[in-house]
């Protein structure tokens, strides 16, 4: 059967990655399907510094290392794919994509970590490329001189808000809360810098322009008083969330849409674990993610076991 | 030079060459960042599908990437990569920003014929 492998997993980032190539490696057939690139958020880290053992490496290179890692030890990887149903209950789990192919395994590992948060105003899409950036090292030096807006109030959001006045003339930073979430040093920091100014307790609800971003308008949240603003670009830094939309209602997520796990990376339903930012945790990195792969391949490869000597049983009685 | 697996266009001189010799021409100008290498990706993976179709990189911090920069099509764009789709030399499509797999092939099957 072509399409059966011992175990699925959901998402080639470092958590899938990872279980991928421990499962390989014990002769446990794997396949990972991936919506998107291989890597996932490594992918979007321009210098990963404090993975152990190597001092410093883009997570691209990581990505791909880790790529190469589980591929030689047998794995099959598919990028680019687009998940059109799951069926997670009973003993034999089945992943349809998007070219209807349809693939079955004994067990499954949710691995679909995070992304980024959009602002989902109009415009934001029409414009995004054209004057709205997700990413300052990326697109910053397309704003030489230019007056721009970050949007956030977060750690990421302040600490490029701060990087970005190396290009521009002029940074406005726009939060919707009247208090930043950014530990102090970051807010001190964005404070002490004389390109950097302040509009609090408002959010961005359009963005207007014609081939590219021209203006926005801002609603203010205590007064509900809309102005409109000229602006170059905007950077939007508004935090990340689980990708657990295709996965709610079939295993259990807590309120923030997290993936509810034991400490064997077990979800509710039998043989489904769930491994990496996706999951409800407290700490989100490269390491962690790695560590809950390694734990979420290793159990599930017991259940699998298991599995297998039942139906050989069956078989053999 | 890029680290991908695509065929890469070092010059100008290269870029001209490329656009007489093939009828249908994906290029991809950017860097190694996250905006770029899911486009990278996608393309890669399409060159066994789409065999009609030259898939190539260029990057952008290239004085030669001019000739994609300066293109009259990519005028407003202010986000890595800028994609360029030319069919007989002409340009057809230019894209700003990340780009997945869908809207990818959607373009290639619009401009170029499934
Ligand atoms: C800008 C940035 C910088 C960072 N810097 C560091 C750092 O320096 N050090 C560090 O340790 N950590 C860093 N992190 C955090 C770290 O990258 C993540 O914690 C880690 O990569 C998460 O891995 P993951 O495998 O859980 O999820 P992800 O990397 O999010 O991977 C999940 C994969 O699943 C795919 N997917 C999602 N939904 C589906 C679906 N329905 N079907 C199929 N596939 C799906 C996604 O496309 C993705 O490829 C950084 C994060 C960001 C965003």
């Amino acid at each position: 059967m072509e399409n059966h492998f011992d175990l699925i997993v959901v998402g080639a980032g470092a958590a899938g990655l990872t279980a991928g190539i421990y499962l390989s490696r014990a002769k446990v057939s794997t396949l990972i399907l991936n919506e998107g690139a291989v890597g996932g958020q490594m992918v979007l880290t321009h210098e990963i510094a404090n993975y152990p053992g190597v001092e410093s490496i883009s997570g691209y290179q990581l990505a791909r290392n880790m790529k190469t890692q589980a591929q030689k030890f047998g794995c099959v990887i598919k990028s680019n794919i687009k998940i059109t149903n799951l069926d997670l209950e009973g003993g034999t789990k089945s992943v349809e994509v998007n070219n209807k192919e349809v693939y079955t395994a004994h067990a499954i590992i949710l691995a679909t970590g995070g992304k980024s948060r959009t602002l989902g105003v109009p415009g934001e899409d029409k414009f995004k490329g054209k004057g709205i950036s997700y990413c300052a090292t990326c697109d910053g030096d397309f704003f030489q001189d230019k007056e721009i807006i970050v949007v956030g109030g977060g750690n990421s959001a302040l600490e490029e808000a701060v990087s970005l006045t190396k290009y521009a003339s002029k940074v406005t930073i726009i939060h919707q809360f009247d208090n930043f979430q950014a530990l102090e040093h970051y807010v001190e920091e964005a404070k002490n810098n004389s390109k950097i100014n302040f509009i609090m307790e408002s959010k961005i609800i359009e963005f207007a322009g014609d081939e590219s971003l021209k203006k926005v308008r801002i609603q203010n949240q205590a007064t509900q008083e809309i102005t409109e603003m000229i602006v170059d670009g905007v950077f939007i830094f508004i935090g990340y969330v689980p990708n657990t939309e295709k996965i709610g209602g079939k295993v259990a997520l807590n309120n923030y849409g997290e993936i509810i796990v034991d400490k064997n990376m077990a979800t509710n339903i039998a043989g489904i674990y769930a491994a990496g930012d996706s999951i409800a945790k407290r700490y989100r990195q490269v390491t962690t993610a790695v560590a809950d792969g390694t734990i979420a391949a290793l159990s599930a490869s017991e259940y699998i076991n298991n599995i297998k000597k039942e139906l050989h049983l069956v078989s053999t009685n | 030079m890029l680290n991908t697996n695509l065929t890469h266009v070092l010059s100008e001189q290269e870029h001209a060459k490329l656009l007489q010799e093939n009828e249908n021409v994906m290029i991809c100008c950017g860097r190694m960042g996250p905006m770029c290498i899911p486009v990278y990706e996608v393309m890669e993976e399409l060159e066994g599908e789409y065999t009609k179709v030259k898939f190539v990189d260029m990057e952008f911090d290239t004085a030669d990437a001019k000739v994609i920069r300066n293109l009259p099509q990519v005028r407003g764009f202010q986000g890595i990569p800028f994609v360029i789709y030319y069919k007989n030399g002409k340009v057809v499509k230019a894209t700003s920003s990340i780009q997945n797999r869908e809207q990818v092939t959607a373009i290639l099957d619009e401009k170029f014929g499934k």
